[in-house]
């Protein structure tokens, strides 16, 4: 699978670049709906990270909109998460 | 994890490091599930996108009461051919004319009428296109390849969690007669946000 023309679309562009792209979209879904939020408090978040760094590529930012989601939440705490992550 | 080091020959980014520990620890938590996240990625891969939004735009240029209640409550009429889910709530859409064009943008971030649109391309959620659409649309449009002339007036419409926009482009003209299936191929995505003419 290289370049954009390995898997053809509709309206030509793929969706995502990378798979990880794809999950931390899912994610954000699911976490709305299991903490019984709306769209908005995530957007809210996704609003400020584009907001504090505009040129981050935007997946990027939809990961930090998501951590702080979850933090804020009180889902996961950012000890973990970094721990997590190494 | 730890695919860091030894058999993966690319080193984990950052990010990526960081979405796999969201993952891990939302699934520990029973919030996420693989079977989850894997439906929806799959489902913008091959369900969801353009096609939807192409099927309502040609069932709205054969069908005038169709177009009626697609202009009156976008979500229901959408709703009508099966679209809907997330960000799909509010769709508004704004009809195309000889007098006026309609284009969309998202100012703040990205927001989309994902059941019929799909995932926003790449460029809609660049700081030069959010900008200036609303600055000098008619230059970024004419940049676009989409030259819209100075005697049409153009409407920009900033979606939001509240709104968002879809455009009714205009039927093409000599399609009398052409089927509903085959005006659906005409309409691009871009032309359903407003950066091109179907």
């Amino acid at each position: 699978m290289t370049g954009s023309s390995a898997l053809p679309r509709d309206n030509g562009e793929l969706v995502f670049d990378a798979p990880w792209q794809g999950r931390v979209l899912a994610m954000a879904l699911a976490v709305v709906e299991d903490r019984g939020l709306v769209w908005d408090d995530f957007r809210r978040r996704l609003i400020a990270a584009i907001a504090a760094d505009p040129d981050r590529p935007y997946y990027e930012s939809w990961t930090t909109a998501l951590t702080d989601l979850v933090v804020e939440a009180g889902v996961v705490t950012r000890d973990d998460l970094d721990a997590r992550a190494g | 994890m730890s695919d860091d080091h030894g058999h993966n020959p690319r080193p984990l980014s950052d990010v990526e490091r960081r979405a796999q520990a969201l993952e891990e620890l939302l699934t520990e938590k029973g919030i996420v599930s693989g079977e989850f996240i894997d439906r929806v990625v799959e489902a913008f891969a091959r369900d969801i996108g353009p096609m939807n939004g192409a099927k309502v735009v040609a069932r709205a240029w054969v069908d005038p009461g169709y177009r009626q209640r697609l202009l009156a409550d976008g979500s229901a009429a959408v709703a009508e051919l099966g679209f809907g889910g997330p960000e799909g709530d509010h769709i508004v859409a704004v009809e195309n004319t000889p007098e006026v064009h309609n284009v969309v943008v998202c100012t703040l971030c990205s927001c989309y009428p994902w059941p019929v649109l799909g995932l926003p391309p790449t460029w809609y959620k660049s700081p030069p296109y959010r900008s200036r659409m609303v600055r000098e649309p008619r230059a970024l449009l004419a940049e676009m390849g989409c030259e819209v002339p100075e005697d049409v007036e153009i409407r920009v419409w900033d979606s939001s969690a509240e709104v968002r926009y879809l455009v009714l482009p205009e039927r093409p003209a000599a399609t009398d007669g052409v089927g509903e299936a085959e005006l659906a191929a005409l309409v691009s995505r871009d032309a359903m946000i407003g950066v091109a003419r179907p």
